[in-house]
């Protein structure tokens, strides 16, 4: 695992090219910059300056090679790189408060975007007129919508909002599409049909992730608990309370191992083989070894002596990052088996997970 | 040595559980002798929520120090999360000496349950 740090701002959101070559990170403001890789170092190449409001979401399409970014000022854009400079498209996404998070689906012809106007943004590009439309799912979500992630098959999308409520929604649509075939989750998926919603999570739904398959949906929820439900057990949910702080991110790695991050500062791995099996494996994160047995006579006398104190203190936390971790990503490997995933966090830096299946 | 074949059950009741003069006394007093955890308690008397405060607030001071910790280790994760609420209720109305008591009982609580359950206290919607 390895750690850069990116300065001493918090780290909203981040996302990476298709060749992992480049990041684009927002420093908690309204820019979005894009460091390129050089050997061991990140050199800042773009500065994307349009946005009016903080950024709160980032998300960079491998195929087709597009940034959607989104933020408080109520817009979204779609960006495209000609001639070496990326161009913003505005998106009319028709919301009246601050755009929360923003997901491209795994075909890239839509992304959606949740906000804080109690909706979910579905946006796609008509040919004729040369811009992105945008469809409102509405009903029945109660509160901000936190995160969003799609199903493998470009038409089912988890939300988690702040209503307590985690939902399923289809987000079909007929211009662009074909008709969906039937999943586990359901089969009529007309746009906007509510597929699953399970309410009373405990607390506000921070993040959510479909394994790899689809056939499982798995978030984190504000009252320190992980859960997971299954579409193949009649849509059985599983909760696990567990005794961290709250998780804000959660990953699948593999079809059945789940990596969630949050307050601790450190990733957290856990297991779901099935209804009732959810377990938390391990802490992934290398001890910080300790120093305090090989200081010196020599040093305890010169601690005494500057600075009153008769042992080394260490304020730092004992994992890698500093604070809180925001966001979580795959770095390398599929989705069924994630080889790195990348984190970034409150305290400006960006760590490299290794994951041993 | 023959086997005792017959059943030695009866060596385990509490005779002095059933006597008569004691069956009019509080839930309080009952816990002195076996300990009950907040769990079973109030489950007893969910329907009444400020006695069910009341009265799990005096068996809580009631244990002694010694007793908290296998207590607390008796109870399952639900258990320990509905003892954390209990506790964290205590505090804001505190009763002569409650507060170092229950002082007592949320380091233990604490040691099982982490950060986790106290976070759980704050995000309940159910309140105790």
């Amino acid at each position: 695992m390895s750690l850069y740090s990116f300065g001493l701002e918090p780290l909203s959101c981040h996302a990476w090219s298709k060749d992992r070559t480049q990041i684009a990170i927002s420093p908690n403001s309204n820019e979005v910059h894009i460091y390129q890789k050089k050997e061991k170092e990140w050199i800042k190449i773009h500065e994307l300056t349009e946005h009016s409001g903080r950024i709160t979401g980032i998300d960079w399409a491998p195929e087709s090679n597009r940034i959607v970014t989104c933020a408080s000022d109520r817009n979204a854009y779609v960006w495209t790189l000609k001639d070496g400079v990326w161009k913003p498209t505005l998106v009319l996404v028709r919301i009246n408060r601050a755009a929360t998070c923003v997901k491209w689906s795994p075909l890239e012809n839509k992304f959606a975007l949740g906000s804080g106007a109690k909706l979910i943004s579905v946006c796609y590009f008509e040919k004729e007129n040369d811009w992105w439309l945008s469809k409102h799912i509405k009903k029945p979500i109660n509160s901000t919508v936190l995160s969003l992630d799609w199903h493998p098959n470009n038409m089912l999308l988890a939300a988690g909002s702040a209503d307590l409520n985690c939902r399923i929604f289809s987000a079909y649509i007929k211009d662009i599409e074909d008709r969906p075939g039937p999943t586990p989750w359901g089969s009529k998926m007309p746009f906007g049909e509510l597929l699953l919603e399970y309410k009373e999570c405990g607390g506000w739904v921070h993040s959510v992730c479909f394994s790899p398959s689809g056939d499982a949906l798995a978030w984190v929820s504000h009252n320190s608990a992980i859960s997971v439900a299954d579409a193949t057990k009649g849509k059985e949910v599983t909760q696990l309370t567990t005794g961290h702080l709250p998780l804000l991110s959660i990953l699948y790695v593999s079809e059945t191992e789940i990596v969630a991050a949050g307050h601790d500062c450190c990733p957290y791995q856990f297991s779901y083989k099935g209804p009732g099996c959810l377990e938390f494996v391990k802490k992934v994160d290398i001890p910080k070894q300790s120093s305090k047995g090989n200081m010196s006579a020599m040093q305890h006398f010169r601690n005494l002596d500057k600075k009153a104190i008769t042992e080394e203190e260490d304020t730092d936390l004992g994992s890698l990052h500093q604070n809180s971790i925001t966001q979580l990503c795959i770095l390398e490997g599929l989705k069924a088996k994630v080889v790195k995933f990348s984190s970034v966090a409150l305290d400006g830096a960006m760590v490299v997970w290794d994951f041993k299946h | 040595m023959a086997k005792n074949t017959l059943s030695s059950r009866f060596r385990k009741v509490d005779i002095d559980e059933f006597d008569e003069n004691k069956f009019v006394d509080d839930h309080d007093e009952a816990a002195d002798q076996q300990g009950p955890d907040a769990v079973e308690v109030d489950n007893l008397i969910r329907q009444y929520p400020l006695i069910a405060q009341t009265v799990v607030l005096r068996v809580l001071t009631s244990f002694r120090s010694s007793d908290i910790e296998p207590a607390v280790k008796s109870l399952d994760k639900n258990g320990v999360d509905l003892l954390m609420k209990y506790i964290y209720k205590g505090f804001e109305r505190p009763v002569e000496n409650s507060s170092a008591i229950l002082l007592q009982w949320h380091e233990k609580a604490f040691a099982i349950g982490g950060l986790g359950s106290i976070v759980r206290v704050m995000t309940a919607r159910k309140t105790v």
